[in-house]
This record gives C-alpha cells, structure tokens and sequence, in this order.
C-alpha cells in the first residue's frame, strides 16, 4: 500500500520536472507554476514547492509564503469527489451555512478536510455565479441549485450506490 | 494619421466586416429558423446542457432546419434556463424556464407546426400584434443596456457576431484619430471607474499618457472578489470582445503594446471564453503585431487570480501578478504613474472597458445623455437574495432603490415585508426602508452610508438578522484582510469576536458602543480599501438596526428568528396531526420522536435548527413554529424506550 502512495509521488515529481521546463525562470511565474501544477495533481506537496522554488531561484519559504497566501491553493490531496458549499451573501442570506453544515455532519469532516477514505472532500466557497438559484453547492464541478438539508442526503446517498454498483461490476467481472 | 493609412485601414476592416456580415447571414438569414441558448454559468446550472441536448434531438428527429446558438446571458437568471425562438412570420420570441420536455414541445409545436405554446412564453421581444412583448415588462422597459447590449444575443465565442453587430467598429473608429482625441472624448463624457471608487476614468488615462516612458500596461480587472456580485464574470462570458475592444482603445490612447486581463480562477468558464476571444481577435489582425493594417501592436494575455479578495485593490492585484503576497502597497506612486514592474500601469474594471466602444461610437454627449451629471452612464448590479426577479440589471444612474427593488426586479416573495438592501459587498452598507428613494450614483450611496462597490445588491427580508449579516460579511474581512496593517488584522477579528458574542446571547451592555469605538479606529488605522471599509457594515446596521443589537444583547432575542443560538423550534401538538410522519424524515439529525399520544415532539438537544420540519409539515397542519428566545419553546419529554 505504502509502495503505491510513493510511486504516486514519484510519478507526480518527475511529471512536474518536465512541466518546470516550460516556464522561464522569472519570478513573474510563480503563480502560473502553482496554478498549472495544481490544475494537473490536485495539489501542492511539499517536495513539489521545494522544486518550484529550486527552478525560481527563490527559497522555498518564499514559495510557501505566497502560496498559503492565496485562497486557491491545498496542501492535501482531495478527496475523488470535491463538494463545494457556496457561503456567498445571497447563500448566506437563504441558509447556505445549513447546507454546509449538512455536509459536514454526514461526512463527519469539516470544510477544508477530506474523508480518510479520500471519496469526498469539502470546501466552503465564496459566489460561484448562480445567485439566483441560491444555495447552491458544487459537486465535482456540477452545479446544484436550491438546496435543502434532504437534497445533501440524496446526493451523497447516490455517490454511495454508484461506488456499491461499480464494486459489484467489478467483482462479477474478476469472477468471470 | 494620414490619409492612405486611414484610407488602409478603413479597407482592411471592411473585409472582415464583409466576412462577418457573411457568416452572421448564413445562420441568421431571413428565412433561418434559430434556436438561441443562454449557456452562461447561471444557465447551465439551471440545465441548459440538457436542453441544448434536448433541441439537438428533437430537430435531428424531425428534420427541421434550425441552428442552434449558444449565448451568453440576458441577465434574466431567475428564469433561466432561457431560451430566444427565431422564426420567420413570427417575432423573436422568449421562453423561460425551459426543461428538456418543453424543448421537444417547442420544436414540434411551434417550429414543425407554428403554435408558439403561449403558456411558456415570457415575452416577445419585439412590439407585435400577436405575443404581449417583453417591454410590457418594468424590468424591460427601464433597463438601458449599453455594455449588456448584445449579451444573450450573440455567441461569445465567435467574433465575427459581435462584429456583425458593430462591434470593433469603435477601434477602427480610435486609430484614425490623435490617443489625446480619444482620452478628450472619454474625459468629456465624465465616465467613472465601475470599479468601486468612482475616479474619472479619463483623467487616469491623462496620467498614464503623460508618463514619458517606452512601456505601459493596460490591465483589465476582473477579480471580482464581492461574495456577493456576479455581473463581471457574466460580462467576459457573455461578450468577451466588448471588453477586449475597450482595452484596445485605451492601450493605443496612453500608448500601451502590452496588457493583461486579470480573472479569477474560480471562473473557469470566464477564463475560457476570454482565451478564446483573445486568439480570435489575433488571428484576423485585431489584437498582435500591426493591428489592421496600422503600425499600433497590442498582446493581450491572461492571468488568472488566485482567490484572495483584497487582490481586487490595484496595488495588491499587481503584486500578485509580480508573484508575491497580495499585499496593498502604499499610493502614491499610484499605478497610473508607477504600476506593474513600475512602469504606468492603467487599472480599470471590466464594466469600465464594457463602457469604452460604446461612448467612442456615438460620442461623449450621447454618454452624458444617460444617467445623471455626476454619474453618467448606467450601472449594472446583480440584484440578488430575497428578491422576486433575481439577475443582472444595466440601469441609467439615477433610479431609486425603490424602483429598482420593487419595479424592475418584482419586489420581495411570499410577501414578506422588505427590510433592508445590502450595496456595495464587504465595503458596503446596509440601506433600511427610508432610503429607498435614494438615487443609485457614485454620491448619493456615498452619502447615505454605503458605496457603489462592485454592483452587488442583496436584498433582504423580515426575516434577515442585520446583526448576522454584519458578522456575514465581518466574517469575511476577517479572513481575506492581508495581515499588513495592525487595526485591519487585529480590529476586524475583534470585531468579529463581538458580534459573535451577541448572535450568541453573550453580549455585554457596551458592546455597541465598544463596535462603533473599533470601528472608527479600523478606518483611520489601515492602508487600503479592505480595510478602510471592512467596518462599514457594522457601522450601517448599527446606525439603522440599533434595536436589533439591543434586542439580541439585553433579550437574548433574534427578531428575525435567524440567529440560531437564540431560537427553538417546536411542535405544537393542538396542531399536530396524530399518524402523520412528514416531518420525521426530513429532519437530518432524527431529533424528532413520537409522543406517547402518536403526535411529535423535537429532542432540543439534537436540533440543529435547520428548518426542514417546518417546511415538510403540511400546510393544513402548520404545526411547526419558531421563537426566540429559545426559553418560549414548550418542553416536550421524550417517552422512554419501550
Ligand atoms: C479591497 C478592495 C477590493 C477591490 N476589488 C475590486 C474588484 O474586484 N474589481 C475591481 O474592478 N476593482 C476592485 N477594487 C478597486 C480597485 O482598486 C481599482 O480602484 C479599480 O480596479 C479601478 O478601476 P476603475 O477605475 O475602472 O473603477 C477593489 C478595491 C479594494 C480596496
Ligand atoms: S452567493 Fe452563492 S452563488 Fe452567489
């Protein structure tokens, strides 16, 4: 199990090192780096900001200072499915935290942490656009409109059927 | 500019001024049936996929011919997903609320067989005899679009629409006269910045003209960092080149070759849209090296923000470009005159540049025409929270709040009583109900106590705490103040802090008093914006809602019944019917249980005070009721297992 977690970051490191090789090393770039590493791997690690910092020559508490800075950037792998809580004013205003709250409840994780299974990870956004269908959350980059406390159970509960049924799928396929 | 190089370039354009009209022809003809999609964020989330699918199906199984057009938005989002029918004989016609089963509707009543299907119709957009039009309609009639013009009416992802409908007109227009023409004429209009601050947009761009050095930037700012406003990220995905356009115009007339649009990454359809509108505008000779023809070059590249609300501040947002800490630095030098790698550097919002073409085209007076004389120009607000008609509005300066909640946008719903408007985000404040004849421009909301800002408006109902909204939006400040200065940093968690206390039930007499004193410090104390305004919301619902806090303070009581520690919920069992079970089940935490005489009662331990029951209990029965403080609540045992 350990073995595959390192190969992983293996793979991931030597993926950024040959993504490094694009950008010019000027300071300007720091946060395009960042962002196109996050955008391929989910997140930033430690070794990964290390390495930016060693292109950028710039010392890595640099690199880790401007990137805690900004709100976009995780530290932790995420969880397979990404639920984002809008708590925007008009979120806010219709109940917004509840739906949030609903969340947490049922994953038993707090917004920013990710289920130790990694299926699910939870983040509290700020105004995502659709104010008029407020609350709203975000799941895996679908956008949901009015929600209510029973709609976060439906949705979770399906996630939950549709890993059960791939289990299955691939169980009576391995039998075969 | 000489005549040959005018003559040129005024060639140049015409070619692909023919090729667009062309193009626009082909799927627009007279006798062309189309189908136009709002597919903007607010669209797709309300299912437009599934009804652009739906279409696609429908027309493929019928044979109809009919072009199916992805638009950005109307800015009508409480009805989206919106769709525009266009058929010969018939006005375009608008429907709302469309579902995949009304699309096949559509396409076999009306397109096969010429029944426009009344009952899903919003409107027609143009005066007819047959279909009431939509500016029978206050939202409509009042509304002035000049920057939204063509939004919801053309794909964003293709330029030759919006050239087809004049657009990039206005550049071709800017690079036949002098740049100090150009800034005269922006001067003379008396437009000012849509970014918040209100500052002469002309005069800036003097500034930055007068600078004696090589390279300048032009930098679009969409970061758009308001929790609550949306009108930015609709604007770049609805009709990208507007902007792009006005970009164009103010790097030739402070002479500028290089410049960035500044979006956030939480808006990736933004991002795309805009990326593909730069490209576009390169590969016919719009944007890139000797633009038309002339020897004017402009880069437009895009750089995307990082999710950090104080980079919205000039200062801040190009230290974050430089890639550091969004930190505001002190100004003067302001950017005008010392901005990015220290060389001037144009600011300006996207509605800013949205403004640009437009004035250009039809010239200052015309500008000066709409709006008041301080204000020129419209302001476009995404009105949102307890509100009817919810969506993006482009109004001319100068309409009251009144009009605008009530006429334009369809008042509060379920008749609820209006209680107060939230302008400006953060910065802003909240308006209770005698200032709602206030006109909306730069001065008059300065002077009642809140702000233009970014345009964001919530409005809010009885039943919205105003001490719950000021720790909303402390809440916020909090976290996004950049830790440089002291009161910023340290006050607005103390702020914070207090509020707390009193949603709580823990505040202390004096707390007011303690706010309003912090508040006061915290402005004075800090560099930037963010700070200088975070306290404003306090300030405001402490001016206006005073007997909220003190309600909250020596009750322990939530007038609005929003603040969860000072309210119960319970079941009043003379109402309550015996047998019945819908509540039971929406309740997330199972805090309700039945009675020993089959009625129900809430475990006060277990509930989260969510709501679900009151909602799920049917009307008949309307047993569920709320009070505060939570004392007033009857106790209900639960029976012992068994
Ligand atoms: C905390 C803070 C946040 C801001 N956020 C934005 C923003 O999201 N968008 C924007 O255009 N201006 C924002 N501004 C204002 C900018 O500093 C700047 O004044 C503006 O971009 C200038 O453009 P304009 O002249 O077109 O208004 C913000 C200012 C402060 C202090
Ligand atoms: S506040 Fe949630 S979508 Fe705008």
């Amino acid at each position: 199990m350990n073995d595959t977690a390192e190969d992983e970051e293996d793979a991931m490191l030597k993926d950024i090192t040959s993504m490094l090789t694009y950008f010019e090393k000027h300071r300007g770039n720091l946060i395009p780096i960042l962002q196109s590493i996050q955008e391929k791997h989910q997140y930033l690690s430690p070794l990964a900001l290390q390495m930016v910092a060693r292109h950028l020559k710039v010392s890595s508490c640099d690199v880790y200072g401007v990137a805690t800075f900004y709100n976009q950037f995780r530290f932790h792998p995420p969880g397979e499915h990404q639920i984002k809580a809008c708590l925007g004013t008009a979120c806010h205003v219709r109940g917004g935290d509840i739906i949030l709250e609903n969340f947490e409840r049922k994953l038993d994780i707090k917004a920013g942490e990710t289920t130790p299974d990694r299926e699910f990870s939870i983040d509290r956004v700020a105004c995502v656009g659709c104010c008029a269908l407020a609350p709203v959350a975000i799941v895996d980059d679908t956008v949901y409109g009015h929600m209510a406390p029973s709609k976060v159970e439906g949705l979770i509960l399906g996630f939950e059927i549709e890993k059960e049924r791939e289990k299955r799928k691939k169980q009576s396929n391995e039998s075969k | 500019m000489n005549q040959n190089s005018k003559k040129k370039l005024t060639e140049v354009f015409a070619s692909i001024k023919t090729e667009a009209d062309k193009r626009f022809k082909e799927i627009k003809g007279d006798d062309d049936q189309n189908i136009l999609i709002g597919m903007a964020t607010c669209g797709l989330a309300s299912g437009a996929i599934e009804v652009k699918a739906a279409f696609e199906e429908a027309i493929a199984e019928r044979k109809i011919n009919a072009h199916i057009m992805p638009v950005g938005c109307l800015g009508h989002c409480y009805a989206e997903p919106l769709v525009l029918i266009e058929k010969p004989g018939f006005p375009p016609i608008l429907y709302h609320n469309v579902t995949p089963g009304k699309a096949r509707l559509l396409v076999k009543a009306f397109l096969e067989e010429g029944d426009p299907v009344f009952e899903h119709i919003l409107g027609s957009m143009e005066e007819n005899d047959i279909i009431p039009s939509v500016m029978e309609f206050q939202r409509f009639n009042q509304e002035k679009r000049i920057v939204m013009a063509n939004s919801g009416l053309i794909d964003p992802e293709d330029i030759y629409h919006y050239i087809a409908k004049g657009g990039y007109s206005a550049l071709v227009k800017a690079l036949t006269l002098e740049p100090e023409k150009i800034i005269n004429e922006i001067q003379e209009s008396g437009l000012r910045g849509r970014g918040g601050a209100g500052f002469l947009t002309g005069k800036k761009w003097q500034l930055t003209r007068d600078v004696n050095e090589k390279d300048k930037f032009v930098i679009c700012n969409a970061d758009e960092g308001d929790p609550g406003a949306y009108m930015d990220r609709t604007l770049l995905e609805s009709n990208p080149h507007q902007i792009i356009e006005g970009m164009a115009i103010n790097a030739y007339a402070i002479g500028a070759e290089k410049a960035i649009t500044y979006i956030r990454a939480e808006y990736p359809l933004a991002v795309k849209v805009t990326k593909k509108a730069i490209e576009q505008a390169k590969e016919i000779g719009l944007l890139g090296k000797g633009i038309l023809g002339t020897d004017f070059n402009l880069d437009i590249v895009i750089f995307q923000g990082s999710g950090a609300f104080v980079c919205g501040e000039e200062t801040a947002l190009i230290q974050s470009i430089q890639g550091e800490r969004g930190m505001p630095q002190p100004r003067p030098p302001y950017p005008s005159q010392r901005g990015l790698f220290g060389k001037p550097t144009i600011i300006n919002n996207v509605k800013t540049f949205g403004s640009i073409p437009p004035i250009l085209k039809k010239g200052a007076q015309w500008f000066r025409g709409v709006g008041t004389e301080k204000s020129p120009g419209t302001a476009i607000f995404s009105v949102v929270g307890n509100i009817v008609h919810a969506g993006l509005v482009e109004i001319p300066m100068g309409i009251s709040l009144r009009s605008l909640i009530f006429d334009i946008c369809g008042g509060i719903p379920e008749q609820k009583k209006f209680k107060a408007v939230q302008i400006g985000g953060p910065s802003g404040g909240c308006l209770p109900e005698h200032f709602l004849d206030t006109p909306i421009d730069f001065d008059s909301l300065t002077l009642a106590g809140a702000m233009m800002g970014s345009g964001g408006i919530v409005v809010m109902d009885e039943d919205t705490c105003m001490v719950d909204v000021a720790r909303y939006f402390l809440d916020f400040t909090q976290k996004e103040s950049c830790g440089k200065c002291t009161f910023c940093r340290i006050g607005t968690k103390h702020l914070l802090d207090i509020l707390e206390r009193i949603i709580t039930g823990k505040g202390k007499e004096g707390d007011i008093e303690l706010l309003e004193r912090l508040s006061i410090d915290i402005k004075e104390g800090s560099l930037c914006g963010l700070g200088k305004t975070a306290p404003n919301p306090v300030l405001t619902t402490i001016r206006y809602f005073r007997d909220e806090y003190e309600a909250h303070i020596r009750e322990k009581r939530c007038p609005a019944m929003m603040c969860r520690a000072l309210t119960a919920y319970y079941i009043d069992l003379d109402r309550c019917a015996r047998g019945c079970d819908a509540c039971v089940g929406s309740c997330p935490t199972e805090a309700i249980f039945t009675t020993r005489d089959r009625k129900k009662g809430i475990d006060q331990t277990l509930c989260v005070k969510c709501g679900e029951c009151m909602t799920s209990c049917p009307v008949e029965y309307d047993a569920v009721i709320k009070v505060s403080p939570p004392e007033l609540a009857p106790k209900i045992e639960r029976p012992e297992e068994g």
